[in-house]
């Protein structure tokens, strides 16, 4: 495979193929890590601390979410503009639908436990629906879909706004603000639950692909590297959630709490966080992208069109519908982001969104989607946006304006790409 | 005896140029019908048709002697037609199993993919149709012109079918692969199977062919029985664009 390596490169990579994780994987979390570091010194370990690490997994998961969707449409040679403006969009209906349509063209009074349900649902729909049609446009029309989410990104945040009459909407409905991040945690104890059932999953996942290998006799893993790859997948599951539950209410909001519900707060309470529902639904939808890429025909289709759409046209897979499917699926992730980034804010502004189309293309590109198709994975993607989110909040932290933080990111999505292109040089692929 | 396949007055034009020009050929079952001509002569246009690739646009296909209606692919496929393309048609990024398998996937009871059970099957016939084969979990691109060759054969041979086309098998095979195609090509003919080959190797073709079709600017100059005419006859017949005295 590689002649340029000297012996010593060739052992390290010997054993690092036994563990078989993926090289690229391995360098973007080390990259990963060594930004954390940085800003951990530059901030006297604020950067690192339970709190700031709460916010960036809550401030990353809009973009996460919609980068695993924009993994598919530019595996498959697409690219999609108009995420950002679709979000707002799907936001702009789910604010007048909460505030508005439903409490009073309805009458069913602001309270009413169908409101959240209704409006999520009614978010979600407007995504898939929009998606549906960029994909048909893209699919059936034969137009570039650079072009027709191009025209999205200018149509559909501007159809929000008709929508709103240009109004920002707030108060929103209290469940629905459930979605928004430190509004809506598991508590301590049922994280420690969803934890340890990660894990298991995790473990049972392992194990089983292990036992399905040896049942044809492939070649399997040594055990000592199975043990290394299970620990650790525990290790990052269970100290994800330590991490989030050592996180804690401050003392002014429990006493509100307790205030509110007509109790007295005991001396030296404290309660913690733990997994915020927001980040529960990224990791739901991490899995299920997950399975759907690589453990289904949906899936396996967007790889093989992307990799040579002639071939996969050939084989008899309806190209255009893929198409369509890809696009629709993206706009029903743009929808369940603006679920989550609107309870966020606690509002529907005009500009919610803006820009995010950059960051989820920047997010997919840096964790290793490639632009010429074929190629790219979700976990890339959320890391991709972590990565991203880090910086920008590290800096913002060093006190670094935004003019600069823009730089910044602009600079490491071309040097990510750069790196890339040199790696897969170097594999002797394209 | 009815023939396997009939295909009768096929033409097919890309704007203004006639790739395929009123052409008819037939194959019977057990028999390797070669097709030659220059590049761009419409040989791969001609059995697209065949393959569902392209609709013609005039012109008919019979199949065991019943008119047969191939729209797309997936047709062609129902009635065990299979095809090995000349750019052979493989999906790079992914490994020899996805490709084999591609559009008609294993799956699990669950719906999901049968990613060992597929593997499992490649590794079988792989073994069959080129022992040294190992690189199961790369990505095709890593493979070398031969062993992707190999990978696309075996698509087209796994499927049982009963019709194979081959467009210039051996195009990128060195001597030995090549010879590994011209007994495999010999072994599905005994089992029954009829056989379109392209290929520009006229010892090849009047070594595995029982018969040969030679077209010309999209036209079929004639068709001879390799046993009564010689190489330079259809050598002739190629350049020329004319059919010798001597063939019947
Ligand atoms: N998809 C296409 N679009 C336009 N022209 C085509 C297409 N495919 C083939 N042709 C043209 O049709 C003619 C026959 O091509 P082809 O069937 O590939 O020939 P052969 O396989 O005999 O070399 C050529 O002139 C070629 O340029
Ligand atoms: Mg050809």
């Amino acid at each position: 495979m590689s002649d340029f390596s000297p012996a010593a490169s060739r052992t390290r990579r010997n054993w690092l193929e036994k563990l078989e994780i993926d090289l690229r994987l391995l360098g973007m979390i080390g990259a990963f890590a060594l930004v954390c570091l940085c800003f951990s010194v530059v901030t006297d370990g604020r950067f690192l601390s339970a709190r700031n690490i709460f916010n960036l997994t809550i401030q990353t998961v809009s973009v996460a979410i919609m980068a695993t969707g924009m993994v598919f449409v530019i595996v498959c040679r697409h690219i999609d503009l108009s995420v950002g403006a679709i979000l707002a969009l799907a936001s702009a209906v789910m604010g007048v639908m909460q505030a508005r349509w439903l409490p009073n063209a309805l009458g069913l009074g602001l309270g009413h436990p169908l409101i959240a349900p209704v409006t999520m649902i009614s978010g979600l729909v407007t995504g898939t629906a929009i998606g549906a049609l960029n994909g048909w446009l893209v699919g059936y029309q034969r137009i570039p879909a650079f072009i027709v989410t191009l025209g999205g990104l200018l149509i559909w945040r501007y159809v929000g706004w008709y929508l709103t009459a240009g109004q920002t909407i707030a108060p929103l409905n209290q469940t629905f603000l459930l979605f928004g991040g430190a509004e809506g945690t598991l508590g301590v104890g049922a994280s420690w639950v969803a934890g340890g059932l990660a894990a298991a999953a995790a473990l049972w996942v392992i194990w089983s692909g292990r036992r399905r290998k040896q049942a044809h006799d492939f070649p399997v893993r040594p055990v000592w590297a199975e043990t290394v790859v299970m620990t650790l997948a525990v290790t990052l599951i269970m100290g994800f959630v330590a991490i989030l539950n050592s996180y804690e209410l401050p003392q002014a909001k429990l006493r509100r709490i307790f205030e509110a519900r007509g109790e007295i707060m005991p001396e030296g309470y404290t309660q913690g966080y733990g997994l915020p529902i927001s980040v529960l639904i990224l990791i739901l939808v991490a899995v299920a992208m997950t399975v759907i890429a690589g453990r289904t025909r949906f899936g396996r289709y967007i790889f093989a069109t992307g990799g040579n759409p002639d071939a996969a046209e050939l084989s008899g897979i309806n190209t255009r519908l893929l198409t369509v499917k890809i696009f629709a699926l993206m706009g029903f992730l743009c929808g369940l982001s603006a679920i989550i980034a609107q309870a966020r804010l606690q509002s529907h502004p005009n500009d919610i969104g803006t820009l995010d189309e950059l960051r989820v293309i920047a997010a997919a590109v840096i964790g290793g989607t490639a632009l010429s198709g074929g190629i790219g994975t979700i976990h890339g993607a959320i890391l991709g946006a972590l990565i991203m989110q880090s910086l920008q909040s590290g800096m913002a932290m060093v006190g670094a304006d935004a003019p600069l933080q823009n730089i910044v990111v602009g600079v490491v999505l071309v040097l990510a790409v750069w790196i890339d292109i040199q790696y897969r040089k170097r594999l002797g692929m394209r | 005896m009815t023939p396997l396949v009939e295909m009768r007055d096929i033409s097919v034009s890309f704007g203004g140029i006639k790739a395929v020009d009123h052409v008819s050929v037939d194959l019977y079952p057990g028999e390797v019908v070669g097709l030659l001509g220059h590049n761009g002569a419409g040989k791969s246009t001609l059995i697209k048709c065949l393959s569902g690739a392209y609709r013609p646009d005039a012109g008919e296909i019979h199949i065991d002697g019943k008119k047969a209606e191939i729209h797309n692919t997936r047709d062609a496929r129902a009635y065990n037609i299979e095809t090995i393309y000349q750019t052979l048609a493989l999906a790079d990024n992914l490994d020899a199993a996805s490709n084999l398998f591609l559009g008609r996937e294993l799956v699990t009871p669950t719906g999901l993919l049968d990613e060992a059970r597929m593997e499992a099957e490649t590794r079988r016939i792989m073994a069959r149709l080129n022992p040294n084969f190992r690189k199961f979990s790369e990505p095709v691109m890593a493979l070398s012109g031969g062993q992707r060759q190999s990978v696309a054969i075996a698509r087209a041979v796994y499927f049982n079918a009963r019709i194979l086309i081959m467009d210039e098998p051996t195009a990128a095979l060195g001597p030995q692969e090549t010879q590994m195609v011209a007994e495999l090509i010999d072994e599905l003919k005994r089992q029954g199977l009829g056989i379109f080959l392209i290929e520009h190797d006229i010892h090849a073709v009047m070594k595995l062919c029982d018969r040969a079709v030679v077209m010309k600017n999209g036209q079929r100059v004639g068709t001879v029985r390799v046993d009564e005419v010689t190489d330079d006859d259809i050598l002739g017949m190629i350049i020329m664009g004319r059919k010798p005295e001597t063939a019947v």
